[in-house]
C-alpha cells in the first residue's frame, strides 16, 4: 500500500522554464507563505525571455507555484504590463493620463504613430517597437512622460523622438 | 522644455523652490536631509543624518507607546482618504502568535501623483525605517512595500537600502538585540491603479486578480492570507520615525496654525505652472502658496481655470478656492478632497469636456471589472463623453452623465474607484455646465428636413 | 430569530441571512445576479440594491442609504425599503448598464424563456434603451459536448467561475481581462473537465452556457412537457425535471430536493437521456418467428405471451434498474421461489449486507444534504466520483466546514463567500481518501492511500480498533501510524462521516466502515454506495441471485421472463448464452434494444423513466416516485410503450384467469405495500392519483405552451383529447395547478409568476436554499424500519499472494461505465475505449507498455484489452473497466500474458 500524505504536485518544467527562470521564481516564491502569491512575480521573470509571455510558459508558472493554467492566465490578462501576445524588442509606454494630457500627450502619441507608421497596440514590422498607452507614470512634474523598456523619460517632446529611439535598436 | 517667460505679476519667485525649502528635522521631517544631500540612499549617510534613531528610541519604548505616539499625533493617512494612522493600527485584533502584515501602499497610480516616488527613490531608508518602527508597533511579523512596476529605480533602491538595513541588524531577526524579527521585501506590480485600493493590492500582493474585497471584514481582521494587515502609504510611514523620534505633542506644532491636522504633507504641481514639483509645506498651506510661492504661478501668462486638489480622482475646484487651507477637512468642506494634496491645474484654454474625456478615459480602462455600475456604466460615459468633445452630444446626453455622478456613488459600487471617477466629472458639470452644453448638437435642427411620400 | 421591517411592516426573520435572502424567504422580490443560494454573496453585480434606514424616525425622514441587500445582515431591527424610488431607479440602471453590452439576442437564445436575466429585466422595469453605442464583443469556445459557450451574453455576474471553482473545485474554467472586458471560459477552447460542468447552464443566469444536448432539438421551456422525476444513472437518486417535446426527452434540469440534491447534478445524470430517444428502441411488441421479428399489437402480444407461459415453469429475472413495481409485478407473477432479483450472488449479498448495516442499532445514514455538514470524512475504497458523483460534491462541501468555522470565529457570515475563503485560506475539513488509484478528490484530501481493497479494509478496521482503544496489528508501522491519525481525527471531528460502497465487491470494507462508525459512535454518519438507482429497492423486496435461480435447485425451467436487465452485463457471456439457448420462452421487457433483448422470442417495450411512472429506492433508503413525463403513443398511435408492472400483470392475471386488478399506480404501489412490509412506505413518497391542488390536478406544461392544436397535425388536423393521466394527480396540459404545494414531490418544474428560470425555486422553498415548504420529497424507508441489534466485525486477513500472482480490480469510469450513458450518443466522444490499468511497476514486470494488448484469463473466460499504464494502483492489481467489458472474476487470482494480436473490446 502507498501512504501519501503529502501530495507535493510533480513539477516537470524543465523543458518549459530555463534554470535561470525556474531560480529566479523560487527565489520569490520565499517572499511570500504561499507560492501564488509569487505569481505576478513570475510572469515578470518569463516575460524577460522573449518580451512577451506564452501559453507553454503560462503552464510552466502554474505548475511551479501549484496552481490552476486558469488562475495564472486570470493574472496575465489582468495586469497592463504582462503581454500575452508577440512585442516588439522595445515596448513605448506613453503616459495618457491627466497631466501629461495637459501638457500634450495626444500630441505626442500623434507624432509617435506617425513616426513608427504604428498605432496603439501594434508593432513595427520591423518587431523593433510596440507602442502602448500607460496611466500616469508618476512623472508628471516632468509631463509629458513616456516610458521605453525600464526608463523613463521626461519631458518629451516631439521633435526629440528620432533621437530617443536611437538608442533602442 | 519648461517655458519661463512668464511674466506675471503674481509671479514672486522666479527660480524653482526645492522640496525641502530651507527645512531642518525640527520643521521638515520628510525632506530635511535631502537638503543636505541631495540622494540618501546609502546607510551610513542616512545614519549620520539621524537615521534609524526613531527605531532605536521606539524598540526602548515598547510596542505599545509607539502606537499610542503615533495615535496621539493624529497622523493621518497620505494616501488619499486621511484616516488616522494610530487608529487605523488599534483595529488591529489581539496577538495570537499567528503572522499579521505590515504593506506599504507605493503604488502609486493616482493620476498627478509623484510624492512616494521622490521619497523611495531619494530616501529609502527612510521608508525602511519607518516600516520597522510601524511594524514593531503593531507587531508585524512581515513588511510588504507594494510599489508598482514601472517604480524601477525606486525598487531598486529600496531593495539596496533593505540589503543595507539587514547587514546592520536593523532587519530580520531579534533586530538590535530587541528580540523583534521583522523580514521586509519589496513586492513590485505590473501596472493596474486599482492595486492602489487597499484590498485590491492585498488581493494583488497575494497573487491574485487585483479585484477589491469585501468590507467588513477589514483588512485588520483578516487582510493578507487572512491574518491581520495594516496598510499604509508611504508617505504616512515617512512620518513615523520622527513622530517616535521627537514626540506627538512637536508634530502636532508642524503645522503652525495652519489647520487642525498635523504635520507637514508632500505638497505638488503639476500642469500648466511654471515649476511641476513636490514641496514638503505645514499642512493647511493654502492652494494659492502652492500655486504662486512654490509653483511659479501659471506659464506662459496663462489664467487659473479650474484646479484638481489631489489627484484625479478629486472634485474640481476653481480659483476662488485657492485661498483655502489644504487639509482633509477644509477642501472637503468647499465639496472636493484633499486626495494626495498633489494639485493639477488648468488653465483657461483647455476644454473641460475634453479633459473629463481623458479622466473618464482612465478610470473606465482601469476599472478592475467587478461591479456592474463601474465596468459598465464608465465606459458609457466615456463614449458619451466623446461624442459631445466630438460635438456630436445628444440632448439629454449631460443629465445622463449627471445621473452616471449619481449611480456611480460610494456605496452603490463596490469600492471607491468609480466614485473617485465621479468626482471630476461631477464638478466639471457643475462649474462648467455651459461647456457641455454647447457639445449638444440640436439633432432635430441638424437633421435634414422630413420628406412627406 | 429577528425582527425586520420592510416598508414599515414588521417581519420574523431567522437572523442568520442576509437581507437578500430574508426577503426572497419571506416572498418578497428583489432582483439579484451574483448572489445564489448555495453560493453566498459577493456583492458584485450591484443589482440588489435596497434603501437601508436606521430606525423608523429615520424612515418616516427619508434618510437612509442605499445598500446590497445580498452583503447586509438581516439582523434584529434592520429597517429597509425595496419600494423606495431611489432604490428602483438604481436597480433599473443596474439592468440598463448590463444591457450595455448583452446582444438582445433573446429570439435566438435558448436560454430565453427560462432566463434570469430577463426575469430580472422585467422586474426593474427597465425597457428603454439608452445607449447608443456599439457593444463589445467575444469570441467563443468550444467546451466540449456538453455545454454551448456564447460569451456575448456574459453579463459578468462571476457565477460561473465561482461556481465551477469555488463550490466544484474545477480547475479549467477561469475569469481573464479586467475592466469592460472580462472573459469567462477555458484557457483555450476544449471540454470542461469537471463532473459536474451541466451545472453551469443552470448557475449563469443569462445564455452564456447552454445546454448543448438540447440545441440539435431545441425548444423553449414554456413548449416542454415536465414530469418530476428521479435521475436514473446512480443510487444517490438525485430528482431531476426532464423536458420532452414531440415525444422526445429533450433535456433534464435539476428539481430542487432540499434533502438530497438541491441545486446540483452530475453530468453523467444530466447529459444521460439519449437512450430515451434512441431509433432502435423497441416500442411494439415483438414475436420471434423463425429467427424473424414480427411486430405484434398489445393484444396479440398478451396473448401470445400469455399463450406461450401457461403450463411453464417460468423464471423471472428483476433488474436494479427497474421500478419497484416491475419487480414487484414480476416476483408476483412468477412467485417468489421462482424470483431471481437479476442480481449476481456477490452483488446481491453486498446489497444485503448494506441494508443490514443501514438498518442496524445505532447507525445513522444522512442524506446528500446532511453529508455536507460532516467535518471530518473518510472515504473507504469508493471512488465516489464515479460511482455516486453527487456524494463527491457534497463531500467536497464538507470540506470547507473549516474554513466557515473559522470565519465565524471572526464573526464572519458563511455567506460572505469571499471573506470565508480568504480567512480560510487552505484550511480544510479533513478528508480522507482511501482507494485503490488516484482519485478527483484528491485536492481536498488531508491524507491519502492508494491499496487493494482487502487492504483498505485492514486498515479501516486499524482505524477502528484505535477509536475503541484496542491496537491494531498485522499492518506496517507506517498503515499503523496512518491509521491512527485517521483514527485521531474523526475522533475529534464534531460530525464524522464514513463513505464506502460496493463498487470494489468487497464486503470487508463494508464491514470496516460500519466498524469504525459504530467505534464513532451516535454522532457519525455512514454512506454506502450501491450500483443502481432501485438497487436497496430490489434488495429489500428480495429474490434469488441469479447463479442460484439459474443453476441452483429448481433451476427447471422451461421460460424466462426478463424485465429491463441485460443478462450480458451480470455474466460471463458462456453462461448467459447457455441459458438462453436451451430455454424455449424467453419474455423480455426493456426499453432498450440489449444483446439480451435481441435474443428474446417475445419482446415487450418497456416504459423507461421518461414514459412511465414507478418508485425507486436510493443509497440511503429514501423511496422516491418519478412520473411519466408524456404518452408516446399520443405522437404515434403505433408505439404501444407500458410500465414492465402493466405488462406483467396482465399476462399475470390471463394465466391465472383472474380480472386484472392492478389498473391504476397506486394499486401496484398499494399491493406492493401489502405483500411487502419492508417497504411499505413507499405509499408516502408520492400522493396518490387523487391528489389535488385547489380542486387541480398539477399542470405538467407550464402556461404558455403551444402548438398543441398542431402537434399531431402530421397525423391528423381533428386534435383528439389529450392523453389522461388516471396514475397520478398530473395532467398533460397546461390546464391545471402550478406553483408550489402542500406536497413537494409533484412539481414538475420549476416557474413562478415573474421567475421562469430555474432561480424560481425559491418560490418553492420554505426558507431560500433550504428545503422545499411542506418538506422535501421521498421517504426515508429505514428510518421507519425496525432496527437490527448492533455486531461486531473482524478484520479479514492479509492476501499474501506470490509476487507474480495477479488479480482484477473493477475501475470505474462517470460515463464509461453506465449501461445507459454508453447508450447515448452525446456520450460517445466522452468515453475512451475499454482497457486495462496497470501500474508502472507491473507493466514493466510484464513488459507491457502504455497501448500495448494484455489478455488476462480466467477459466475459460479471456479477454484482451490495451494497457494504460496509471501513476496509482496496487501492485499485482489489474484494472478493468467496470460496465464496459463483461463482468470479471475479482476473488481469485486470474493468468496474465502481453497479447500478441491488436487489442479489441
Ligand atoms: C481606486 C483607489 C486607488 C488608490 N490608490 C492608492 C495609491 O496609489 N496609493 C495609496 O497610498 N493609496 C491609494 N488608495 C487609498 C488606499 O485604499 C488606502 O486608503 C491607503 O493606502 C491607506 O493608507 P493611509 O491610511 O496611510 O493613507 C487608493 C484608493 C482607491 C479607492
Ligand atoms: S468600483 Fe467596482 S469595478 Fe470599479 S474598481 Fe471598484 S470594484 Fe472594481
Ligand atoms: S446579488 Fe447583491 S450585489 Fe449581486
Amino acid at each position: 500500500m502507498m501512504i501519501l500524505t503529502d501530495k507535493k504536485p510533480r513539477v516537470q518544467i524543465e523543458n518549459i522554464l530555463t534554470a535561470q527562470e525556474i531560480h529566479d521564481i523560487e527565489h520569490y516564491m520565499h517572499h511570500y507563505p504561499d507560492p501564488r502569491a509569487a505569481s505576478l512575480d513570475a510572469l515578470k521573470i518569463v516575460q524577460k525571455r522573449n518580451g512577451w509571455v506564452d501559453d507553454a510558459q503560462v503552464a510552466g508558472v502554474a505548475q511551479m507555484l501549484g496552481i490552476a493554467v486558469t488562475d495564472v492566465e486570470g493574472v496575465a490578462t489582468f495586469y497592463n504590463r504582462i503581454y500575452r501576445q508577440p512585442v516588439g524588442r522595445h515596448v513605448i509606454l506613453l503616459c495618457d493620463s491627466i497631466a501629461c494630457y495637459l501638457m500634450g500627450s495626444e500630441d505626442l502619441a500623434a507624432g509617435l504613430m506617425d513616426h513608427l507608421g504604428i498605432r496603439y497596440g501594434q508593432t513595427t514590422p520591423d518587431g523593433r517597437f510596440t507602442l502602448l498607452p500607460i496611466c500616469c507614470l508618476g512623472n508628471c512634474d516632468k509631463a509629458p512622460t513616456i516610458m521605453i523598456d525600464e526608463d523613463t523619460l521626461d519631458l518629451v517632446s516631439i521633435q526629440q523622438i528620432p533621437e530617443l529611439l536611437e538608442d533602442y535598436a | 522644455m519648461s517655458s519661463t517667460t512668464g511674466t506675471s505679476e503674481q509671479l514672486r519667485t522666479s527660480l524653482p523652490v526645492p522640496i525641502h525649502g530651507n527645512g531642518t528635522a525640527e520643521t521638515r521631517p520628510l525632506t530635511w536631509r535631502l537638503a543636505q544631500r541631495d540622494e540618501v540612499l546609502d546607510i551610513e549617510t542616512y545614519e549620520s543624518l539621524e537615521g534609524y534613531q526613531g527605531l532605536k528610541k521606539a524598540l526602548g519604548m515598547g510596542a505599545e507607546q509607539v502606537q499610542a505616539e503615533v495615535k496621539n499625533a493624529t497622523l493621518r493617512g497620505r494616501g488619499g482618504a486621511g484616516f488616522p494612522a494610530g487608529i487605523k493600527w488599534s483595529l488591529l485584533p489581539k496577538a495570537d502568535g499567528g503572522p499579521r502584515y505590515l504593506v506599504c501602499n507605493a503604488d502609486e497610480m493616482e493620476p498627478g501623483t509623484f510624492k512616494d516616488r521622490l521619497l523611495m527613490e531619494k530616501l529609502p531608508h527612510q521608508l525602511v525605517e519607518g516600516m520597522i518602527t510601524s511594524g514593531f508597533a503593531i507587531g508585524a511579523t512581515c513588511g510588504y512595500i507594494f510599489i508598482r512596476g514601472e517604480y524601477i529605480k525606486a525598487a531598486r533602491h529600496l531593495n539596496e537600502a533593505i540589503e543595507q538595513a539587514k547587514a546592520k541588524g536593523y532587519l530580520g531577526k531579534n533586530i538590535l538585540g530587541s528580540g523583534y524579527d521583522f523580514e521586509l521585501y519589496v513586492h513590485t506590480g505590473a501596472g493596474r491603479y486599482i492595486c492602489g485600493e487597499e484590498t485590491a493590492l492585498i488581493n494583488s500582493l497575494e497573487g491574485r486578480r487585483a479585484n477589491p474585497r469585501t468590507k467588513p471584514p477589514f483588512p485588520q481582521v483578516a487582510g493578507a492570507w487572512g491574518r491581520p494587515t495594516i496598510v499604509n502609504n508611504v508617505e504616512t510611514l515617512n512620518n513615523v520615525p520622527a513622530i517616535v523620534l521627537r514626540g506627538a505633542e512637536w508634530y502636532k506644532s508642524l503645522s503652525a496654525g495652519k489647520s487642525p491636522d498635523p504635520g507637514t504633507k508632500i505638497y505638488g504641481a503639476s500642469g500648466k505652472v511654471r515649476f511641476p514639483g513636490l514641496w514638503e509645506l505645514p499642512l493647511g498651506t493654502t492652494g494659492r502658496e502652492i500655486l504662486e510661492q512654490y509653483a511659479g504661478g501659471m506659464r506662459d501668462g496663462l489664467s487659473l481655470k479650474a484646479w484638481l486638489p489631489g489627484g484625479a480622482s478629486t472634485d474640481f475646484l476653481l480659483p476662488e478656492h485657492l485661498d483655502l487651507p489644504m487639509d482633509f477637512d477644509t477642501i472637503m468642506k468647499a465639496g472636493s478632497r484633499m486626495g494626495t494634496g498633489l494639485i493639477m491645474v488648468v488653465d483657461e484654454t483647455q476644454s473641460m469636456v475634453a479633459l473629463v474625456r481623458n479622466l473618464e478615459e482612465f478610470f473606465a480602462r482601469e476599472s478592475c471589472g467587478w461591479c456592474t455600475p463601474c465596468r459598465d456604466g464608465l465606459p458609457w460615459g466615456v463614449k458619451l463623453l466623446r461624442n459631445l468633445e466630438q460635438k456630436q452630444g445628444r440632448t439629454g446626453d449631460v443629465e445622463l452623465l449627471q445621473e452616471l455622478t449619481k449611480n456611480l456613488w460610494i456605496g452603490k459600487t463596490f469600492c471607491a474607484h468609480a466614485p473617485g471617477a465621479m468626482e471630476p466629472l461631477q464638478s466639471a458639470i457643475k462649474y462648467f455646465r455651459p461647456e457641455f452644453d454647447a457639445c449638444v448638437r440640436d439633432d432635430a435642427a441638424s437633421l435634414p428636413p422630413v420628406t412627406q411620400a | 430569530m429577528a425582527t425586520i421591517y420592510v416598508e414599515g411592516k414588521e417581519y420574523p426573520v431567522s437572523g442568520a441571512d442576509n437581507l437578500l435572502q430574508a426577503c426572497l424567504t419571506l416572498g418578497l422580490d428583489i432582483p439579484y445576479f451574483c448572489w445564489h443560494p448555495a453560493l453566498g454573496s459577493v456583492g458584485a453585480c450591484r443589482q440588489c440594491a435596497v434603501k437601508q434606514y436606521n430606525n423608523a424616525d429615520d424612515q418616516a425622514a427619508g434618510k437612509g442609504r442605499l445598500v446590497m441587500s445580498c452583503m447586509t445582515p438581516a439582523v434584529d431591527n434592520t429597517y429597509i425599503s425595496i419600494d423606495d424610488a431611489e432604490a428602483k431607479a438604481f436597480r433599473a440602471s443596474v439592468v440598463e448598464w448590463l444591457m450595455t453590452n448583452h446582444p438582445h439576442d433573446c429570439p435566438v437564445c435558448e436560454e430565453g424563456g427560462h432566463c434570469h436575466l430577463q426575469d430580472m429585466t422585467v422586474m426593474t422595469g427597465h425597457d428603454r434603451r439608452r445607449y447608443r453605442f456599439t457593444k463589445r464583443t467575444h469570441h467563443n469556445q468550444d467546451l466540449g459536448p456538453f455545454i454551448s459557450h456564447e460569451m456575448n451574453r456574459c453579463i459578468a455576474c462571476y457565477r460561473c467561475v465561482r461556481y465551477y471553482k469555488d463550490y466544484a473545485g474545477g480547475t479549467d474554467l477561469g475569469v481573464y481581462g479586467s475592466a469592460s472586458n472580462v472573459y469567462f471560459g477555458r484557457e483555450k477552447d476544449g471540454v470542461l473537465e469537471s463532473e459536474f460542468s451541466g451545472n453551469l447552464v443552470e448557475v449563469c443566469p443569462t445564455g452564456v452556457f447552454t445546454d448543448k444536448t438540447h440545441s440539435e432539438r431545441y425548444n423553449r421551456k414554456w413548449d416542454m412537457q415536465f414530469a418530476p422525476s428521479v435521475c436514473q444513472q446512480c443510487s444517490v437518486g438525485c430528482n431531476i425535471s426532464p423536458g420532452e417535446r414531440y415525444g422526445e426527452l429533450r433535456r433534464i434540469e435539476n428539481r430542487f430536493n432540499g434533502d438530497v440534491n438541491h441545486y446540483f447534478l452530475c453530468d453523467k445524470g444530466r447529459f444521460t437521456h439519449g437512450y430515451v430517444n434512441r431509433d432502435d428502441r423497441p416500442r411494439q411488441p415483438q414475436h420471434k418467428q423463425l429467427g424473424n421479428l414480427v411486430n405484434l399489437s398489445v393484444d396479440a402480444a398478451l396473448d401470445k405471451a400469455i399463450a406461450s407461459l401457461k403450463g411453464k415453469k417460468v423464471l423471472g429475472i428483476g433488474s436494479s434498474r427497474a421500478s419497484l413495481e416491475t419487480n414487484h409485478a414480476l416476483r408476483d407473477l412468477v412467485g417468489a421461489e421462482q424470483f431471481s432479483t437479476g442480481m449476481t450472488r456477490r452483488e446481491q449479498a453486498l446489497i444485503e449486507q448494506v441494508i443490514q448495516l443501514q438498518r442496524t442499532e445505532g447507525i445513522h445514514v444522512p442524506s446528500l444534504r446532511e453529508m455536507e455538514q460532516y467535518d471530518a470524512v473518510l472515504v473507504l475504497g469508493e471512488d465516489v466520483t464515479q460511482t455516486a458523483p453527487r456524494i463527491a460534491l457534497a463531500i467536497r462541501q464538507a470540506a470547507k466546514l473549516e474554513a466557515e468555522k473559522m470565519a465565524a470565529e471572526r464573526k464572519t457570515q458563511d455567506w460572505l463567500a469571499e471573506p470565508v475563503s480568504r480567512i480560510g485560506q487552505h484550511a480544510k475539513s479533513p478528508v480522507f481518501l482511501l482507494s485503490v488509484t488516484e482519485t478527483r478528490l484528491s485536492d481536498i484530501a488531508v491524507g491519502e492511500c492508494v491499496a487493494s481493497p482487502v487492504d483498505i479494509a485492514r486498515i479501516g478496521f486499524a482505524v477502528a480498533s484505535h477509536l475503541s482503544g484496542a491496537p491494531a496489528t498485522g499492518l506496517s508501522e507506517e498503515a499503523l501510524e496512518f491509521a491512527r491519525d485517521i483514527a485521531d481525527t474523526l475522533k475529534a471531528a464534531k460530525k464524522p462521516l464514513i463513505v464506502s460502497g460496493t463498487s470494489l465487491l468487497e464486503p470487508a470494507l463494508l464491514e470496516a466502515a460500519a466498524a469504525v462508525t459504530q467505534a464513532l459512535g451516535a454522532e457519525a454518519g455512514l454512506t454506502l454506495v450501491v450500483p443502481e438507482v432501485n438497487s436497496i429497492g430490489l434488495g429489500l423486496l428480495g429474490g434469488k441471485p441469479l447463479e442460484e435461480a439459474l443453476a441452483g435447485e429448481g433451476s427447471d425451467f422451461d421460460a424466462l421472463i426478463i424485465a429491463e436487465n441485460d443478462l450480458y452485463r451480470q455474466l460471463p457471456k458462456v453462461i448467459v448464452q447457455q441459458v438462453l439457448s436451451k430455454c424455449p420462452t424467453i419474455v423480455v421487457l426493456d426499453h432498450q434494444l440489449t444483446q439480451t433483448a435481441k435474443q428474446a422470442t417475445l419482446l415487450l417495450p418497456a416504459a423507461s423513466f421518461a414514459e412511465g411512472d414507478g418508485t425507486v429506492v436510493s443509497q440511503e433508503g429514501r423511496a422516491q416516485r418519478y412520473f411519466q413525463i408524456y404518452d408516446p403513443s399520443y405522437y404515434n398511435p403505433e408505439i404501444s410503450i407500458r410500465e414492465g408492472w402493466r405488462w406483467l400483470h396482465v399476462i399475470k392475471a390471463g394465466l391465472a384467469n383472474l380480472p386484472v386488478s392492478w389498473t391504476v399506480l397506486d394499486d401496484v404501489i398499494e399491493d406492493l405495500a401489502r405483500a411487502q412490509p419492508l417497504l411499505s412506505g413507499i405509499q408516502d413518497a408520492a400522493p396518490d392519483a387523487g391528489y389535488r391542488v385547489k380542486g387541480l390536478k398539477i399542470a405538467r406544461e407550464p402556461r404558455r405552451y403551444s402548438g398543441r392544436t398542431s402537434m399531431r397535425a402530421n397525423l391528423s388536423v381533428h386534435e383528439p383529447r389529450a392523453p389522461q393521466d388516471a396514475d397520478s394527480a398530473l395532467t398533460y396540459s397546461m390546464e391545471g395547478y402550478v406553483g408550489p404545494q402542500e406536497n413537494s414531490a409533484l412539481i414538475p418544474f420549476a416557474w413562478a409568476p415573474g421567475w421562469n428560470s430555474p432561480q424560481s425555486w425559491n418560490k418553492f422553498q420554505d426558507e431560500v436554499g433550504g428545503h422545499l415548504k411542506a418538506g422535501d420529497p421521498g421517504v426515508r424507508l429505514f428510518d421507519r424500519l425496525p432496527k437490527v441489534p448492533a455486531r461486531t466485525y473482524v478484520a479479514p486477513a492479509a492476501q499474501t499472494d506470490a509476487e507474480s500472482v495477479y488479480r482484477l480490480l473493477p475501475l470505474y469510469d462517470l460515463f464509461a461505465s453506465g449501461e445507459m450513458t454508453q447508450r447515448s450518443d452525446v456520450m460517445h466522444s466522452r468515453i475512451a475505449p475499454a482497457h486495462f490499468s496497470l501500474s508502472s511497476t507491473d507493466a514493466d514486470r510484464l513488459g507491457v507498455k502504455e497501448g500495448q494488448a494484455l489478455q488476462v484469463s480466467s477459466g475459460a473466460e479471456s479477454l484482451i484489452l490495451p494497457v494504460s499504464i496509471r501513476e496509482y494502483l496496487p501492485i499485482g492489481m489489474i484494472g478493468y473497466p467496470a460496465g464496459q467489458v463483461v463482468p470479471m472474476p475479482t476473488d481469485q487470482p486470474v493468468s496474465v500474458q502481453p497479447a500478441l494480436a491488436a487489442a479489441g473490446a
